[in-house]
């Protein structure tokens, strides 16, 4: 008996709260750190990232991201081809945002040439940009999702990407890497039933969306994991150069697409999703947000979609359309020379910048007058707000940091290019 | 943007705070362009930011050969109160390409700058942890400089090995 | 009783020859050639080695190995409209030495391809390689200094061409070798470079076999890179 009371009253006297919650400055029992090696072939690094972590315990004291893992030398490639032969080799470098790198490529070599872009090819670039956003989104949240375990929304996220993926390969040919936004416009107009199949689509996607939210919203664990974690203030991310959503859950409403509007973005109506705390929770809503807001900008260009061309007349940058190679000598002679050699840009060096769905996307062109660019350099979102990464995740639990890193979304091929 | 007289201020200002700074200038395309030398860079920046130009965007490099001096690197400022963009340039020859890092003013250059000195050898001094970024750690030469070899190997399959590398020719 | 076959043969009499023989089979009248001629015909007669060459085939975990844009491709794999999962392959397993398949979904560089080849090389025995798009192939779209085809340090079984592949593509890769696997279960390495030996490496040989290897291809019976 006296033991039993004994062990109770010991057992009373125990003073979990120090273990519990540790206290940043506080006498810590004594720990070593250790390094553990993320290594780039890991499920949950969405791609070939690789992370030093020093660990003391279960925190994070220090994270070194080492990149280079699928550096694939696009920029050299790029020096090495024509200007539109370059740009299925752009497209592949961020490759869930295919068209917004070809659309930053292509911004910046019409700046250069001074060339316009007909209003239906414009619109036509919104749409197929929108939608573009919506499935990098629905990926983000799909492998994020597996991150922290909850299985079933991937599945939920892909059949709706199968969706879009089919529209794209309805209007450009190809599911991925589509090579449809070409200097001047778009390869070729929407055929016929695209509208309709869009139409159905845009009717479907917002109950999708809420189908998402059923899943995660209210789950516990996801609101466990996701609220209040990793938070990083608005001065530190801009310092960083951070943009994009990140930039947005922290409450700063910039967006290059109401900020330095481009391809007809002012034409459209519709909000900027901004957060307030910018932990990882915020991170995900404002992106949910995004898509939602992007089924808007949709609506309104596909209602808007007005008639013309679909790209520009400018034969000397365009091909010519096929009937008139049977009746026209210049038309001939042009194609001929756009497919060997390629058009001439007049010598200059221009940054575009676009605002993709992880940031802003901007291309460097420097042209020295002939067929083929003197440098490509695209500023890839993914690498800047890369080194974001360390502030956020200091002090946190190594779970945490498999969260954080979800919700940053990196994506290694704009990070490596 | 700032419009060419625009520039042509801004760049006269700069040169009565900083004398010997301001190389040229230049606006094409709508957008303003100043060159600068490369010893003054962290001076021009911080002035630069004092004017409202408090976002560095992007800092990349290039290789103008056969131009002498060869090397450049622009960093692209943004003020997002005004949206205006404006460019900063400088030029470093291969001889000696060593720049002042701007990495402990703007931290977002830390990666970027790591990515130049990779690409095409440019030494930032003061940056915190200059090496490699994106090539293994041992790697030699400086990829993305105009006179190195794009690459590209030949591709034996699996299947065929028997035959050599000679089947290809 | 002798069976004898009618020169017009109709099927009624075709199957009325079948029910006889087998009524024969069960009485145990049927002896010598009309017994083994039965026996042909009916019994399904198979070796250990095929059947285990099915299951085998049936039953392939792969490894996680998305690299780039490919890997987009291959996350639709186990996804809902090609689903992989009616062929026995949709238990992507993160563990190589769990998977018996790797699939280089993406560029390799130069960084990553000696990783990709401590991966293969921590995979157990018989295991299997699909170069997933053009890029692992054959080097792709980007024929540079960055890239390395996956043939040049893994002996690859299947190759998918495509930028990216469709995923009906890659099943189609994926049937393929589902079907080599069925012939020939030990694809594995060492049998097809008749590697069977292991070889000790003294630290003075380490430099000749580094220059060997810089061409890197994989001779007959040469086990550099084991």
């Amino acid at each position: 008996m006296s033991t039993e009371l004994d062990y109770r009253t010991q057992e009373q006297q125990v003073d979990f709260t120090q273990r519990m919650h540790p206290v940043p400055g506080a006498a810590e029992p004594e720990q070593e750190l250790l390094t553990l090696n993320v290594g780039p072939h890991h499920p949950a690094t969405h791609g070939v990232l690789r992370l030093l972590v020093t660990l003391e315990g279960e925190i994070v004291r220090d994270l070194k991201p080492v990149i280079g893992y699928v550096h694939t030398g696009i920029e050299k490639t790029a020096e090495d081809k024509s200007y539109w032969k370059v740009i299925p080799v752009i497209e592949r470098m961020d490759y869930l945002a295919y068209f917004f790198n070809a659309m930053a490529y292509i911004g910046a070599v019409e700046t250069l040439l001074e060339l316009e872009v007909p209003k239906r090819a414009q619109y036509l670039r919104v749409i197929h940009m929108e939608l573009n956003r919506i499935m990098s989104h629905l990926v983000w949240l799909g492998t994020s999702m597996l991150d922290l375990g909850a299985v079933t929304v991937w599945w939920y996220c892909f059949r709706e990407r199968e969706k879009i993926l089919d529209l794209f390969e309805y209007s450009t040919g190809q599911r991925m890497h589509t090579r449809y936004f070409q200097v001047g416009g778009v390869a070729d107009d929407i055929p016929r039933g695209w509208e309709q199949k869009l139409r159905e689509f845009l009717a479907d996607m917002p109950s999708r969306i809420d189908q998402y939210m059923d899943l995660v919203n209210r789950n516990e664990i996801v609101l466990r994991r996701l609220k209040g974690t990793c938070p990083l203030d608005e001065q530190t991310l801009l310092e960083l150069g951070v943009t994009g959503p990140l930039l947005r859950a922290a409450g700063n409403p910039w967006d290059l697409r109401k900020a330095q509007p481009y391809s007809s973005y002012e034409d459209f109506d519709f909000k900027i999703p901004v957060g307030q705390r910018g932990d990882n929770w915020d991170r995900y809503a404002v992106r949910m947000e995004e898509m939602r807001q992007s089924l808007r900008i949709i609506e309104q260009a596909l209602d808007g979609l007005p008639e013309g061309p679909h790209i520009t007349d400018n034969r000397k940058v365009a091909l010519p359309p096929r009937h008139e190679l049977a009746t026209s000598m210049e038309a001939l002679i042009h194609h001929f020379k756009l497919v060997t050699e390629g058009f001439r840009v007049p010598p200059g060096e221009v940054y575009y910048p676009v605002e993709g769905p992880r940031g802003e996307y901007g291309c460097f062109v420097r042209s020295d007058g002939s067929s083929k660019p003197a440098r490509v350099h695209m500023r890839d979102p993914s690498f800047v707000n890369l080194q974001a990464t360390a502030p956020m995740v200091k002090d946190s639990y190594i779970a945490d940091m498999i969260a954080t890193l979800a919700m940053l979304d990196p994506v290694l091929g704009g990070v490596d290019r | 943007m700032p419009d060419a007289p625009g520039v042509e201020l801004l760049a006269q200002e700069l040169r009565e705070a900083h004398p010997d700074a301001v190389v040229a200038t230049e606006h094409f395309r709508g957008k303003g362009a100043i060159q600068v030398k490369p010893e003054r860079i962290v001076e021009v920046l911080r002035f630069l930011r004092d004017k409202g130009y408090r976002a560095l965007m992007s800092v990349h490099g290039l290789d103008y050969y056969p131009e002498e001096p060869r090397l450049g690197v622009h960093y692209e400022l943004l003020d997002r109160e005004r949206v205006d963009r404006l460019t900063v340039k400088l030029r470093v020859s291969t001889d000696d390409p060593r720049v002042p890092s701007v990495t402990p003013d703007w931290p977002t250059a830390n990666f970027q700058e790591r990515e130049i000195y990779d690409m095409f050898g440019v030494v930032f001094d003061g940056h915190p942890d200059l090496r490699r970024i994106l090539m293994p750690e041992d790697y030699e030469g400086h990829p993305q400089r105009r006179d190195f070899p794009v690459g590209g190997e030949p591709v034996l399959f699996t299947y065929n090995e028997d035959r050599g590398t000679g089947y290809t020719r | 009783m002798r069976i004898v076959k009618r020169e017009k043969s109709q099927a009624a009499e075709d199957l009325r020859i079948r029910q006889l023989r087998a009524r024969d089979m069960l009485r145990g009248d049927l002896e010598g050639e009309d017994l083994e001629q039965y026996v042909q015909e009916r019994v399904i007669t198979t070796t250990l080695e095929k059947a285990v060459a099915w299951a085998r085939g049936n039953s392939i975990f792969p490894a996680t190995f998305g690299l780039a844009c490919c890997a987009i491709e291959m996350m639709s794999l186990p996804g809902a409209r090609v689903d992989v999962a009616r062929f026995g392959y949709e238990a992507f397993r993160a563990s190589p030495r769990q998977a018996d398949l790797i699939i280089l979904a993406g560029r390799v560089s130069i960084k990553m391809a000696p990783i990709v080849r401590r991966i293969y090389d921590q995979m157990l025995e018989p295991k299997y390689a699909i170069a997933m798009g053009a890029c692992s192939s054959s080097m792709g779209v980007f024929n540079n200094y960055a890239i390395v085809p996956a043939d040049k340090f893994m002996p690859v079984d299947v190759h998918v061409p495509g930028c990216p592949p469709r995923p009906e593509a890659v099943v189609y890769g994926i049937l393929k070798l589902r079907s080599m696997i069925h012939q020939d279960p030990a694809l594995s390495w060492r049998k097809r470079h008749g590697a069977e030996r292991t070889v000790e490496v003294l630290p003075e040989d380490i430099e000749r076999f580094e220059q060997e290897a810089a061409i890197n291809v994989f001779k007959r019976g040469d086990t550099a890179g084991a």
